[in-house]
């Protein structure tokens, strides 16, 4: 076996060593009626072997390399410079356990640091953790959190119908247990004439004294970009009831836009995966997750800190571990133990190799292109773009047919793939497709979408009608 | 020789990236949305990429030597992965394409679904959490959904060894159930009597227990059947926590002995790395009572024309993440577990348990070692407690092992046994590594009585000396000051 160094001769003397006959004597413990069962597995294959049959797997998907790409929708396609996987690749980083011994784990420990000074820099905040699993669990926990914050008194949670639905369902399966009230999600009908901005006064309309914390997205999960004072009027109503001003925020538009730390956030969380982690069909990922300096020991994960060594020199180690579950076990805040440690360690080299200038210029990129293509879009006749001004790099178009049927057409005629179907989470928003336009779409791709749109207002789709309806 | 920050190497007009041009006019930017400061470094590329490599000269990892870090799993990470991973038909595929357009992934999926039920001996497996604590959290609030269905809500109370993990008491809690903790008896096992008595006490209330086994003493409980069948009869489901599953590959499969649902960690077990403390995968199997829990959206064949698709289980708890799992980690125990088949993946729990009985055979007489009169499995637990150098903890031993040039193992764990040194070698160390590692912790014993303050001080070889963690809880510097905003 490749991976077994141990020889026949090394097990014989090592069996003598221990004093028994043979290793299934090892074993003797294991209910003698269950032990050795056959495992029906497919055979084992060499190295060759196995590559080949991945690579005719990798073969039936239709992957970006190839493709354009305008769907968005919480995992986005933005430039990964080769630095960050170049320096991930680095052994010492990615066979490194949890630096539990800090002496030896100082690079992962210096570069986490690094880490939430970058996250502090980005989101306005004060302090950061190391991560949580993505953007969904990460707004999870900051309920979690606004809960322990709100010593177990406020039990009611507004979530905005415009927060990632999927981000809502994590928070609802999480909570199941903890008898909440959670509100909001239903709070106005999403649908093609809603005005998203007067959303916001019907969701801090139900802001009580009960409430543990107010959940908004910006940009919403629809595009829409609120203005800081739109923001900051909300966390002032959340305030004054004293319930936690949660932001979930795409890390990409804070290159450009004030940060939520400077409306009033008391919780940012996001999804890091833009920043410097491949999209991988959705994982690994990482959810960032920055606060207020005082909340810091409410908080869950981890969190590195800076101390001296026994010579004075300044060094790091994990700190605030008295809040978490292997020393408070179940007066713990969260079971959270494995973090994404190496995602975040490329969105720490994404975030120092773009530097301030860089992610500005990505995220400005982003910014013209997104309305570029909605300009041209909304142009073609039978097609509307419904976002309302301003958005920053996904916005509403609705379209003439069924989404799934444009982008069965876009992708088997064009080689693109197309936006998001909303329909399916926002009834409202039938035959609406959000498009999503990053640094990573040329011109003439945005054209050739445009074009196809348009192409295919005129064409005979019937074929594809069947596809779809079987798919 | 400290490496500086990434923001003490900043100066003002460098950066490390190239980008295009803007090729479309140029949109307004709304009024008063544009922040006017974004205190992020500026780097040129070949100080980011030296300030980096430097940083990782000052870590440990698997590749530069052995890692004996008890319930870790801390085994070589075949190279092959990272290429898996890396197939462009792999890592850039976005997770909300349509279906037909991701059928190989998918089928990839569907595949480890199915090898890991087989492992496991389990109906059904979803791939969606994240890392073992996340899957604690699938399964505890799937027994609590089911409970709850066959209308026995007045269930709350989860039995939890006190050998265990702290992620399983936390976890109990997270789903708003309560914790009643059962002893280990002398042998290190689940004390029968105890469970007996707390299950006459609770049985009720009971959703179940909580059991990893082989348990945190690397001992294979001796009364497995008798523990299970008890949580049954009262009414109660019994969750496997599957962090100590390198033992069992092959050996036995947890779903044959009664366990309602477990978590893989693939992380550990699968060999896929740990990148410093993530990510994870944590699997979760369960038995045909629960497979209508699961969360989702799992993989699921089309009978009619074999077509994959994403599937909810009917009474799912619902999504615990966003998409589908952490799809990377599971390309990598994908191919770990083709490239073993069932025989190579018994090999590997047979040399997991045979390296680790014969350091404990080692180190007998050296160090206490509370259970050593049993055969363990894949890891046991001594003790840093030395006779004649009663100053000594095991804190001093696992420090000066770094200048022998190992990582330490898990101090302090399980806490039932004081100054724990918790030794998981795994099956890809060779016998010389483990010949290596005992003559060192030999070594050390004798510097203990000899020269103790060597032990006081150490590290005396690593990039920095002992490190005050004290002054790091007391005096919190959690980020560079000038990048901290509010």
């Amino acid at each position: 076996m490749n991976y077994i160094p141990d020889t026949d001769a090394d097990r014989a003397e090592m069996l003598k060593a221990i004093g028994v006959q043979s290793v299934a004597e090892l074993f003797h413990d294991v209910p003698e009626a269950h032990r050795f069962p056959t495992l029906m597995l497919p055979p084992a294959l060499s190295e060759m072997e196995v590559i080949e049959e991945l690579n005719a797997l990798a073969n039936e998907n239709d992957d970006l390399h190839h493709l354009a790409c305008f769907l968005g929708a919480g995992a986005y396609r933005h430039f990964v410079p080769s630095v960050v996987d170049f320096i991930l690749q680095r052994s010492e980083f990615f066979t490194a356990y949890t630096p539990y011994q800090p002496e030896i784990s100082q690079g992962t420990l210096q570069a986490h640091f690094e880490y939430q000074s970058m996250i502090c820099a980005l989101t306005g905040m004060e302090a950061s953790n190391v991560s949580h699993y993505d953007g969904a669990t990460a707004v999870a926990e900051a309920v979690i959190m606004a809960l322990q914050i709100g010593r177990g008194k406020r039990n009611k949670v507004i979530l905005s119908p415009t927060l990632h639905p999927q981000y809502r369902a994590v928070v609802h399966t999480y909570t199941q247990g903890m008898s909440l009230q959670i509100v909001g999600e239903d709070v106005v009908e999403i649908g093609p004439t809603t005005d998203t901005a007067a959303m916001l006064g019907a969701l801090a309309d139900l802001l009580d004294q009960q409430t543990a914390c107010l959940i908004v997205q910006n940009p919403d999960f629809l595009g829409r970009l609120y203005t800081p004072a739109e923001m900051q009027a909300l966390a002032d109503r959340a305030h004054a009831v004293g319930a936690q001003f949660v932001v979930s925020v795409d890390p990409i538009s804070l290159g450009l836009f004030v940060p939520p730390g400077r409306y009033g956030a008391d919780i940012v969380t996001g999804e890091g995966q833009p920043m410097g982690s491949p999209l991988s069909l959705g994982g690994p990922y990482l959810g960032f997750f920055a606060m207020k300096a005082a909340d810091v020991r409410r908080s869950a994960g981890r969190i590195v800190g800076q101390t001296v060594d026994a010579e004075g020199r300044r060094g790091f180690v994990l700190t605030l571990s008295t809040r978490e579950q292997h020393i408070r076990r179940e007066k713990a805040s969260s079971n959270i133990c494995s973090n994404q440690a190496l995602n975040a360690l490329a969105a720490a080299i994404y975030m120092a190799a773009m530097g301030k200038h860089g992610l500005r210029t990505v995220a400005e990129l982003s910014y013209h292109k997104a309305h570029y293509a909605a300009d041209l879009i909304g142009k073609i006749p039978g097609y509307a773009v419904i976002s309302r001004w301003p958005f920053f790099k996904e916005f509403i178009v609705r379209c003439p047919q069924p989404i799934a049927l444009i982008n069965e057409v876009l992708l088997d005629r064009y080689g693109m793939v197309g936006g998001y179907d909303l329909g399916a989470d926002y009834p409202g928003l039938k035959d609406h497709m959000l498009l999503c336009v990053t640094e990573m779409n040329s011109r003439t791709q945005i054209d050739l979408l445009a074009e196809a749109l348009e192409e295919m207002t005129t064409m005979n789709l019937d074929r594809y009608e069947g596809e779809v309806s079987r798919g | 020789m400290g490496e500086p920050l990434i923001y003490e190497i900043s100066r003002p007009g460098r950066c490390a990236v190239s980008l295009p041009e803007c090729d479309v006019p140029p949109a307004p930017l709304p009024e008063g949305c544009v922040r006017d400061e974004l205190p992020l470094p500026e780097v040129a590329e070949v100080d980011l990429v030296r300030h980096y490599i430097r940083l990782s000269q000052m870590n440990y990892g698997i590749d530069v030597g052995f890692y004996p870090l008890g319930s870790c799993t801390m085994k070589y990470n075949p190279k092959v992965n990272e290429v898996a991973a890396r197939i462009p038909g792999f890592a850039t595929l976005h997770p909300l394409q349509p279906e037909a357009s991701i059928q190989g992934a998918m089928g990839l999926m569907l595949e480890l679904q199915e090898m890991l039920a087989e492992i496991g001996g389990f109906a059904g497996v979803t791939l969606q959490p994240a890392a073992g604590a996340h899957g604690e959290l699938t399964g505890v609030l799937m027994m609590r959904k089911y409970q709850y269905d066959r209308g026995e809500c007045e269930r709350n109370i989860i039995l939890v060894p006190d050998s265990a993990h702290g992620t399983n008491p936390a976890t109990t809690s997270m789903s708003g159930l309560k914790v009643v903790e059962v002893p280990s008896d002398r042998r290190g096992n689940v004390d029968l009597a105890a469970l007996r008595d707390l299950i006459a006490q609770h049985g009720p209330k009971l959703v179940g227990l909580m059991l990893t086994n082989p348990n945190t003493l690397g001992l294979f409980d001796e009364h497995l059947l008798d523990i299970i069948k008890l949580v049954h009869e009262a009414g109660g489901l019994v969750y496997g926590d599957g962090a100590n599953f390198n033992a069992i590959l092959g050996i036995v499969r947890p779903g044959d002995l009664g366990f309602d649902v477990l978590h893989y960690n693939l992380h550990k077990t699968f060999s896929t790395p740990h990148g410093g403390g993530g990510p994870g995968a944590g699997a979760v199997g369960v038995s045909a009572a629960l497979v209508d829990y699961l969360p989702g959206p799992i993989v699921k064949q089309d009978e009619a024309d074999g077509m994959l698709h994403w599937y909810m289980p009917p009474k799912s708890i619902g999504r615990v993440k966003a998409f589908f799992g952490n799809f990377g980690v599971l390309v990598r125990a994908y191919t770990y577990i083709r490239m073993h088949g069932a025989e190579g993946l018994r090999a590997v729990s047979e040399n997991a348990v045979l390296n680790a009985n014969y350091l404990q055979a080692r180190l007998r007489g050296v160090y206490p070692i509370p259970h050593g009169d049993r055969t363990c499995m894949h890891e046991f637990v001594a003790q840093g407690i030395l006779k004649d150098a009663p100053g000594i903890r095991t804190m001093d031993i696992a420090k000066r092992l770094m200048d022998y040039g190992f990582h330490p193992p898990t101090i302090y764990f399980p806490l039932i046994v004081p100054e724990a040194l918790m030794i998981e070698p795994t099956e890809t160390e060779s016998k010389e590594t483990l010949d290596a590692f005992a003559d060192a912790l030999i070594r050390i014993a004798e510097e203990a009585r000899t020269d103790p303050d060597l032990l006081h001080t150490a590290p005396h070889r690593a990039p920095v000396r002992r490190l005050d963690e004290v002054k790091a809880a007391k005096d919190l510097v959690l980020c560079y000051a000038p990048a901290c905003g509010g």
